[in-house]
């Protein structure tokens, strides 16, 4: 268990002033000239030590990636920040923006110096409007003390733009956050080439999490070893993870990496509804991941590696639990139904593959199908995976894979007691045709 | 620099800047595609064209990968593609399949069957049958206007239109509006199409959705006979092919021609077939009493002959219209050499255009190819999207790619690039030859540069003069640039001209030329005009002069005639047709032309016979060896015989004085700029489609 000197996010919950003067106290904005005079390659070579991995779902080292963008490239270089969090079940960056703007902002301080980035862009989600809000008043404050803008204290000059999106899904993919950025529509682009090389007006561009940015600070003031010695090795530090669903207190908490899940839920979430045994399934990285069976969920640690050995993910550590009242085929269709809304329609397998898994499902959670369909969208499934120009593809037929292998019993059963009621229905019918013959 | 790559067991070296599935093709392995079109930018958004990629987890989208971006092998072997696996078999079905769930499968009922993409890749890379039960997707149709039939249910999303539309055409009018399975293809405002060039986007559409609205439900492709031809609605002489049914041209397809057209053709030139139906001349005529009244053959040759016979030579005059192929032009200068007549013109009234300067002074030096490389393109008196609409498309392509500077003395209009609006007449141009003007400068720092003057800059009094300006403005653009690049160039709006010109279709010494001719006709001095398809001017019809008129369609030129050959159009007869550049190109026969029109050699030649003058061919390979004779360059067919820039320097010498008045556009009306057109339903739809819609300010979409 995380203990509280390791902690990060030291107002998570928004009791005390997320305003400067109130992260000053926590220790935000300390030093950090002294930070930035120790040189690019430094900040770069802490991030890498400290094993971060990227907060937004795909685990893609935060180092590595910052080491892509080239050194000395006549066009200018930006650091854009995903704060477009919009994936079921994931809530935390909205807290970070809400209560601990400050480490965000001197977060993308010294990535942008750590880049060579003088812009760095904020794209919010489409709904965050408070958080925007709250944020651009930390931002205003930052400006205000000079601690960024042109000529500020720190010596490297950032300019940091809020950017509010419209509000879909698909511009948290970061090719597609980069088309609106640029006012275009908001759909994702081929890759290569990689953003690094050809990103936002064409120019070398790294998209991070919020989550990845914020805790940069306190990496860089306590050592990347110390971030390193939290978790398990490949899956360090610690980690904001949202709990929701059928537990008793749902939260948003900071944890070691590779915490256990049942640990995660019981200490922090006051347990699953009606105790450990009334579990019957959990989501553990937001809605695009495989759901767990119970028995590994008894056993699971959350972290990137163990999560997609057992063919899930850790994804934004969204934690989704369902107790036994979850009609549970009904819930991954309501899944289905947000991926087939939110494909933005620009390749073939996804936009008309999330259509037909989501028609397929509703009619599977009546127990209108045969089955003999069950196999069929599992195929329909694996012919989207894979095959689509982003991760959307991936992320709608994950849950239809996940609910198929771990709860096909429950697909048939539905199936097979619709079928027995409608034969009595069509039983009964007859019976009252031939009634009203005979008479 | 060149890669080697193994590609389905076949070891290829390919250049790293082809993508893979270039490379794939080049190895011999095909790849299905719908999205990709090697004119367009890449999409890479129908998935059809995946492989796999040594190295790579997951399957590629070849289209959209490099060969320099492949992952490189772990252990510095070659890499390799495979399109031929099973894995990439499944993918394709796959792709297939989602593509097929919401089509709507009419195709008994549907105009692109036969040559749609959806249903080759269907039969080629498809599953028997379909597994979804599920309800289809139903579309709204569009309305883009009268040319393009929309069923969008049919609709694929591979937004080949849209990106056709915005690179190619400029035209901001279509888009995917909507998202995932509710994506649509719109017009953003349902506004109609007005592009020049709209109805490319259903070549290139792959399946049912964008059809052609003239023909629809008119013809299968299988039934149709294919003739390859050579355009002639503008002087750009873009390839084409007509395919017909017994006797009737049905449509007009573009051809692929590198070098001239690429693969477009503008809505003109597409959807003129029609024309070729109506207003034909079928029968001779001859003004009796009054009245034009049919005659025979005979009769009507006869009375020419007696007028010609009798006639003074100096009171004869012969005009060359703008459709004219060179082998009528040629007999029909043959008869009027013989008779000793020295009036012959085929220009346009105040024509400045003069072949005695030599060839260079009135073609397209820099080659239609060389607009790709130019860096700086003075327009002059010329509206080249209504007077050569593919090759505006081809200096929009040019300035899309960057560092390309596009000046314009004459007309402001919307090219649908951004250009500099340096003036409106002869006084701004002087400025520029004379250097003062800072576009000047422009054209001097250029590596290509280009003057391309079109018909309103030469045709008016002082044509002469503007040309002179032109070729002084392009001897100093090109000095320090390559010796070999030429930048003075002669935008032709029609496709008669360049040949008529080679032929030396102009007065000889002491005839007079075009206006002159008008006005000796209208006074009576003369006794007989000679009009050889000519209709875009015509005089008195009650003078005393015997107007014979020779042509296809009863337009202008028929109604004041007092004798009227029926001829044949482009689509009925094998003609030489030389494009503003100066290549020479043969047209090919497809149909024959209606009733008694024959074609229009002959026509002079049973001609020659009633007027006593035999002319030294009796077939059309006779004529054509003669004609080789007198212009050894026609017969390097598809070629282009580079001209003495000799020519130019000349121009550049001549100094006379301009007038003040304004260019004016060479093309009014882009949708009637010949009798053909002016024939056509269709083109007269567009026209005041066009008319309303500028009227109005407002684009709407008309039904």
């Amino acid at each position: 268990m995380l203990q509280d000197k390791d902690r990060i996010f030291l107002n998570l919950y928004g009791f005390h002033d997320a305003g400067l003067s109130g992260a000053r106290v926590r220790g935000a904005w300390d030093n950090t000239k002294a930070l930035i005079e120790k040189g690019h390659d430094w900040i770069i070579g802490e991030v890498k030590k400290s094993g971060l991995r990227g907060r937004g779902g795909a685990g893609f080292p935060t180092g590595l990636k910052w080491s892509f963008m080239p050194k000395d490239d006549p066009r200018p270089s930006y650091l854009v920040i995903n704060a477009d969090e919009s994936e079921p079940g994931s809530c935390k960056d909205r807290e970070i923006l809400r209560h601990d703007p400050h480490l965000l902002i001197e977060g993308a301080l010294l990535a942008s110096f750590a880049m060579r980035a003088h812009t760095c862009y904020i794209y919010f989600r489409g709904e965050f409007i408070r958080e925007r809000e709250a944020f651009q008043r930390a931002v205003d404050e930052a400006y205000e003390a000079r601690l960024i803008g042109q000529g500020n204290v720190h010596g490297w000059d950032l300019d940091l733009f809020v950017h509010h999106g419209a509000g879909a899904y698909i511009c948290g993919e970061e090719t597609a956050l980069l088309e609106s950025l640029e006012g275009r529509k908001g759909q994702p682009r081929l890759k290569p080439p990689f953003p690094a090389g050809c990103g936002l007006y064409g120019a070398p561009t790294t998209v991070n999490n919020v989550e990845s940015i914020a805790v940069v600070p306190d990496i860089l003031r306590r050592g990347g070893s110390w971030f390193a010695k939290l978790g398990k090795a490949n899956n360090t530090g610690t980690k904001l993870f949202q709990i929701s669903g059928h537990v008793e207190q749902p939260c948003v908490v900071e944890e070691e990496m590779a915490i256990p899940l049942r640990e995660l839920i019981e200490k922090h979430a006051g347990g699953v509804r009606g105790g450990w045994d009334n579990l019957l399934t959990v989501i553990p990285g937001g809605s695009s991941v495989a759901c767990l069976p119970t028995d590994v969920c008894g056993e699971i640690t959350m972290d990137f590696d163990a999560l997609s050995a057992a063919k899930s993910g850790l994804g934004t550590a969204a934690v989704i639990v369902m107790d036994k009242s979850t009609d549970i085929v009904k819930a991954i269709a309501r899944i289905s139904y947000f991926y087939k809304h939110e494909s933005c329609g620009q390749c073939t397998p996804c936009r008309e593959g999330t259509g037909w898994m989501w028609r397929v499902m509703e009619r599977m959670a009546q127990g209108r199908a045969q089955k003999s369909e069950i196999d069929l969208l599992l195929k329909v499934s694996k012919q989207v995976e894979g095959q689509t120009i982003c991760a959307l593809g991936d992320a709608a037929a994950w849950p239809v894979q996940g609910l198929i292998r771990n709860f096909r019993h429950v697909i048939e059963e539905r199936i097979d007691s619709y079928q027995a009621k409608s034969k009595s229905a069509q039983g009964d019918m007859d019976r009252a045709e031939f009634i009203e013959a005979a008479e | 620099m060149t890669k080697t790559l193994i590609i389905d067991g076949k070891t290829i070296e390919v250049d790293d800047d082809l993508t893979v599935f270039q490379a794939c093709e080049l190895a011999g392995s095909e790849i299905p595609r719908f999205c990709y079109h090697e004119r367009l930018s890449i999409a890479g958004n129908c998935r059809m064209c995946l492989v796999e990629i040594s190295g790579a987890p997951k399957l590629i989208a070849s289209c959209a990968m490099s060969v320099s971006d492949m992952p490189p092998s772990r252990d510095g072997s070659l890499q390799e593609v495979k399109t031929k696996t099973e894995k990439v078999r499944k993918a394709r079905e796959g792709v297939m399949e989602f593509l097929l769930i919401n089509h709507p499968l009419d195709c008994p009922i549907c105009d692109q069957g036969g040559e749609c993409d959806l249903q080759d890749q269907a039969m080629a890379f498809g599953l028997g049958g379909s597994r979804y039960e599920e309800n289809k997707r139903a579309v709204e149709e569009k309305n883009i206007g009268p040319l393009i039939k929309t069923v969008m249910t049919r609709c694929i999303h591979c937004t080949r239109c849209v990106r056709f539309m915005t690179e190619i055409a400029g035209v901001e009018e279509l888009g995917l509006s909507g998202r995932g399975e509710d994506a649509e293809i719109t017009t953003y405002l349902q506004r109609g199409i007005l592009s020049e060039m709209s109805a490319n986007v259903v070549d290139l559409c792959p399946v049912g959705a964008l059809t052609h609205r003239p023909w629809a439900h008119a013809a299968r492709p299988w039934e149709l006979q294919k003739t390859e031809t050579i355009d002639v609605m503008d002087g750009v002489g873009s390839a084409i092919r007509v395919d017909t049914r017994w006797r009737e041209v049905m449509r007009i397809l573009p051809r692929n021609n590198d070098v001239v057209n690429e693969e477009w053709i503008s809505d003109k030139t597409r959807y003129v077939c029609d024309g070729l139906k109506s207003q034909r001349l079928d029968n001779p005529y001859l003004r009796i009493d009054g009245k034009l009244r049919p005659v025979s053959w005979d009769e009507a040759l006869g009375a020419i002959a007696t007028r010609l016979k009798s006639a003074e030579p100096s009171r004869v005059g012969a005009l060359a219209g703008d459709l004219c192929g060179a082998e009528e032009m040629f007999a029909l200068k043959s008869l009027m050499d013989q008779l000793g007549v020295k009036s012959i013109d085929c220009r346009a009234p105040y024509e400045a255009l003069d072949p005695s300067y030599g060839r260079a002074s009135y073609l397209f030096n820099s080659l239609i190819e060389g607009i790709d490389h130019a860096d700086a393109i003075l327009l002059v008196g010329t509206n080249p999207r209504l007077e050569a609409a593919v090759l505006n498309s081809r200096i929009r392509g040019r300035w899309t790619h960057g560092g390309l500077e596009v000046g314009l003395v004459g007309e402001p209009v919307d090219l649908t690039y951004a250009y500099e609006d340096l003036g409106r007449g002869p006084k701004e141009l002087a400025e520029i030859a004379r250097g003062s003007h800072p576009f000047a400068e422009k054209l001097r720092r250029a590596q290509a540069p280009m003057v391309i003057v079109g018909s309103g800059g030469f045709t008016r009094k002082d044509g002469e003069a503007v040309l002179g300006l032109c070729a002084q403005i392009a001897k100093m653009a090109c000095e320090g640039s390559d010796p070999a690049w030429q930048a003075f160039n002669v935008l032709h709006a029609v496709a008669g001209r360049v040949a008529g010109l080679d032929l030396g279709f102009v007065p000889s010494e002491g005839g007079f030329d075009t206006s002159s001719l008008l006005a000796k006709t209208n006074s009576g001095a003369l006794e007989v005009l000679y009009l050889l398809g000519v209709d875009e001017f015509s005089g008195k019809a009650d003078s005393d002069t015997f107007v014979i008129y020779q042509g296809s369609h009863g337009d202008r030129g028929a109604h004041w005639a007092d004798v009227v050959l029926p001829g044949s159009a482009y689509t009925e007869k094998s003609a030489t047709y030389v494009n503003t550049e100066g290549r020479v190109q043969i047209g090919s026969r497809a149909v024959y032309p209606p009733g008694e029109a024959k074609e229009d050699w002959k026509i002079v030649r049973a001609l020659c016979e009633h007027v006593g003058q035999v002319l030294p061919f009796n077939t059309l390979s006779e004529l054509r060896s003669k004609m080789y004779k007198l212009v050894p360059h026609f017969a390097h067919v598809d070629e282009v015989e580079l001209a003495d820039q000799s020519g130019v320097e000349k121009l550049a010498a001549v100094s006379r004085s301009c007038d003040s008045d304004a260019f004016l556009g060479g093309v009014q009306d882009f949708y009637f700029t010949n009798p053909i057109a002016r024939s056509s339903k269709i083109m007269a739809q567009m026209s005041e489609l066009n008319l309303r819609m500028k009227n109005k300010g407002t684009r709407v979409a008309a039904e």
